[in-house]
């Protein structure tokens, strides 16, 4: 049993850390946000120079770790609200190229994502299927040697800054058949792609896609034919784990903000920390992050076991970091007073940012049915 | 013991069901207060003040309705269920009643006329910087000099300050006195020169609140309500009516009964949302909730025609009222799923925004955002906390 970090980990968090001290504080992420892009290409370089994009890859792929160094990552791009889009690119994309790619894909597409030159994100939510990754109006059916993509995809975070999607499609079964799912790389830029961007309430940006007719060759298909939904699942939970990371990230910051507010902050004469009741507050919210710190850890550590077990940890990480982002969230708005409500302070951006991170691939509710359905 | 309504009360009803249906502004119906002019947002009380019900709280000699509470009731009921905008509280709710209250002859004969046609628009100078909770170590400095009272200091959290006539405000007069002791209530013309309102954006991306910055600020001596150094009385009293209204029943029900219908429309499996067992009994729980406190503001409205109060008591509307606001925009954000990370922009709107998905899930998560200062205004559930454990339960 040993929770400690390796020296490699932790230098891996020390220069994360000493880039984004440097580079993005809260004014010039606020600054990033406010741009027409919405994030900053320089910053995915420079990511991607200190290695961070390749964190998650094993040695064979060109990487150096696994999920703890992207736990590492994502801790403290969560710290820092960082916009661009790792998730999507490397744990997302590069999990399904990692672990259901064919040697030519692998070889074709990961070297661009760890060298920071292709950026990719992953369409998969429709607007009638709620969080249920199987539930797809999206077709692709087979047209000579490839298919044709039909259908729209709804808020697909990060689609506005992508070079490439890929897309869950269904090419056999029911609208809501485990059977009949497969995963495709499409070029966003391919014919029939067409996409509406938008921003985020937590600052990212997004896109509705609609797919008409779009054209992809055989080499497009990741994995098996009809077999993509036990891989998604898969890879969703690896996401999962590395937004739960984000998010302790966020609790951590939020709760020490509030810990130093309520030390300085004087009503009735005295520090508000003095009240009884706040403080006995701050320790729930301190509760919740060091219990949503072992949930993190704990699915991290799981990702590579079987179905079952790894369900388990990755839906109950979620529920954990979902209901504590919430308390923290809340709480630390609340304790901050009306400087909690406004846009210039950072409270409120964690705040969002947490309350979103419980939307994504599914919230409490959803979480807590599929860890009882697993169980 | 009744809670039914008499055939009058129905007929009473029917009566303002009919003129809200006839009256209000078609092409309000849609838009947020966010999305308003300011002209929009009188549109509805300059529609009541003609027809006499601007303000039905207000004694009759002052321009009130003479409804009794019932009425009154009712009438908040079909407001809430028509969906029309909620009046700005400021001069008819909040400084209205000081003046009419405290205020004297000339004052009555001033102000009031003006805050029923909706020609004055007032905000409250209460909040500073560094008083929130704690009201009464505002610092915000009056001295007298001949017929004029010389005030600097500076407000926060003014709501819709940008768009005020008047502003009612808390100084100080004396500054030796205990805190309570040396507060005066004084009437603010906004046009008057040294005012600077700056706006202050909220997470939501809104432009409510705002701050204001008086400096060598010359108000005339007669803009003070009633004594100097009496004007904590005049505060409180304000609040105790603040916190009476706070409650927000009426619109709650019409606000579960929107999420019920978007919860109809979302699907999860094929099936309505609504269908579900796990979000259907979040939603029954607080229905529940929004009841027990309807029948616990029905018991302080008739204590409170019989003479009584409002008291300490009005501690419990404000703490269960928000709580169900705050649960049902955090629901209803719930309940639109993927949806709710969109932006819909606010203060920097140009009109032209792509807004993707249903209509109803529009801007849920922002108001979720929003909501959250309602247990942090008008006295924080925390300091409503206090008042109930020192005033009622003597601890």
């Amino acid at each position: 049993m040993d929770f400690s970090f390796s020296e490699e980990q932790t230098l891996l968090r020390n220069s994360v850390q000493g880039f984004l001290q440097d580079k993005y504080d809260f004014d010039t992420r606020r600054k990033i946000v406010a741009t027409p892009e919405g994030w900053r290409r320089e910053n995915w370089q420079q990511f991607a120079e200190l290695g961070l994009l390749a964190a998650p890859f094993p040695e064979e792929l060109g990487g150096f770790g696994g999920a703890i160094e992207s736990m590492i990552v994502m801790e403290e791009f969560g710290r820092h609200l960082v916009v661009e889009p790792y998730v999507e690119t490397v744990v997302l994309a590069g999990g399904f190229l990692r672990e259901g790619g064919s040697a030519a894909q692998k070889e074709e597409h990961i070297p661009g994502i760890i060298g920071g030159e292709t950026v990719w994100t992953f369409a998969y939510a429709e607007p009638q299927g709620r969080y249920n990754l199987a539930d797809l109006k999206t077709t692709a059916k087979k047209d000579g040697d490839g298919y044709t993509i039909n259908g729209y995809k709804c808020v697909v975070v990060a689609a506005p800054w992508a070079d490439k999607l890929i897309v869950s499609a269904r090419t056999a079964g029911e609208q809501r058949d485990a059977d009949g799912v497969s995963l495709f790389i499409v070029d966003k830029s391919a014919a029939g792609v067409s996409t509406r961007d938008y921003p985020t309430v937590d600052g990212r940006r997004a896109s509705e896609i609609t797919f008409e007719n779009v054209k992809v060759g055989a080499d497009a298909l990741i994995g098996e034919e009809g077999k993509a939904l036990p891989l998604i699942e898969k890879i969703t939970d690896e996401a999962i784990a590395a937004l739960s990371a984000e998010a302790i990230g966020c609790m951590k910051e939020l709760n020490t903000a509030t810990v130093e507010y309520c030390k300085q902050r004087k009503q009735f004469g005295v520090p508000i920390g003095k009240f009884q009741v706040l403080q006995h507050r701050m320790v729930d919210m301190f509760m919740a992050h060091e219990q949503s710190v072992s949930m993190t850890y704990m699915v991290n550590l799981k990702l590579a076991e079987g179905d079952e077990e790894r369900t388990k940890a990755a839906a109950g990480a979620k529920v954990q970091i979902g209901k504590a982002g919430r308390y923290v969230g809340q709480q630390a708005v609340q304790l901050h007073g009306g400087m909690g409500m406004t846009d210039e302070l950072s409270v409120g951006h964690y705040f969002k940012r947490l309350t979103m991170i419980d939307t994504q691939f599914g919230n409490v509710d959803y979480q807590l049915k599929r860890y009882s359905q697993a169980a | 013991m009744d809670m039914s309504f008499s055939p009058d009360e129905l007929a009473f009803r029917d009566e303002v069901r009919e003129f809200i249906a006839n009256n209000y502004p078609a092409e309000l119906r849609k838009k947020t207060r966010g999305e308003m002019t300011k002209e929009e947002i009188l549109t509805w009380h300059r529609i009541l003040h003609k027809k006499g019900w601007v303000a039905p709280h207000w004694p009759v000699e002052y321009g009130g309705t003479g409804w009794g509470i019932t009425q009154r009731y009712i009438w908040n009921e079909e407001n809430a269920r028509a969906e029309t905008q909620p009046l700005l509280p400021f001069g008819l709710s909040m400084v209205g009643p000081v003046i009419y209250t405290f205020g004297n002859e000339e004052q009555k004969q001033r102000f009031l006329p003006r805050i029923l046609s909706g020609d004055d628009w007032w905000c409250q100078g209460y909040s500073e910087p560094g008083s929130g909770s704690d009201l009464a170590s505002l610092r915000t400095r009056a001295v007298r000099e001949g017929d004029h009272y010389i005030v600097n200091g500076s407000k926060t959290w003014t709501t819709l300050a940008q768009y005020a006539d008047w502003m009612f405000c808390l100084v100080r007069t004396d500054p030796d006195a205990k805190k309570q002791e040396g507060i005066s209530f004084l009437l603010i013309d906004m046009n008057t020169p040294g005012i600077t309102v700056r706006p202050i954006i909220t997470m939501d991306g809104a432009h409510e609140v705002n701050e204001v910055f008086l400096e060598d600020v010359k108000v005339p001596a007669e803009n003070l309500i009633g004594e100097e150094n009496k004007g904590w009385t005049y505060a409180k009293f304000l609040l105790g009516n603040e916190r009476s209204g706070i409650a927000g029943v009426a619109r709650s029900k019409k606000a579960i009964e929107r999420l019920r219908e978007i919860a109809r429309s979302e699907l999860v499996d094929g099936r309505p949302l609504l269908d579900t067992e796990d979000f259907r009994g979040k939603i029954s729980e607080l229905e529940i909730d929004l009841s027990a406190l309807e029948v616990t503001e029905l018991r302080t409205l008739a204590a409170e025609s019989k003479g009584q109060g409002p008291g300490p008591e009005a501690s419990i509307l404000k703490i269960k009222g928000t709580e169900v606001q705050q649960r049902i925009t955090e629901l209803t954000m719930e309940a639109v799923g993927n949806y709710a990370m969109v932006y819909a922009p606010r203060a920097e709107a140009t009109g032209n925004e792509y807004v993707p998905g249903p209509e109803y899930a529009s801007g849920r998560s922002q108001e979720y955002f929003n909501m959250r200062k309602t247990s942090i205004y008008g006295g924080s559930n925390e300091i409503q906390h206090e008042i109930i454990a020192k005033a009622v339960l003597g601890l």
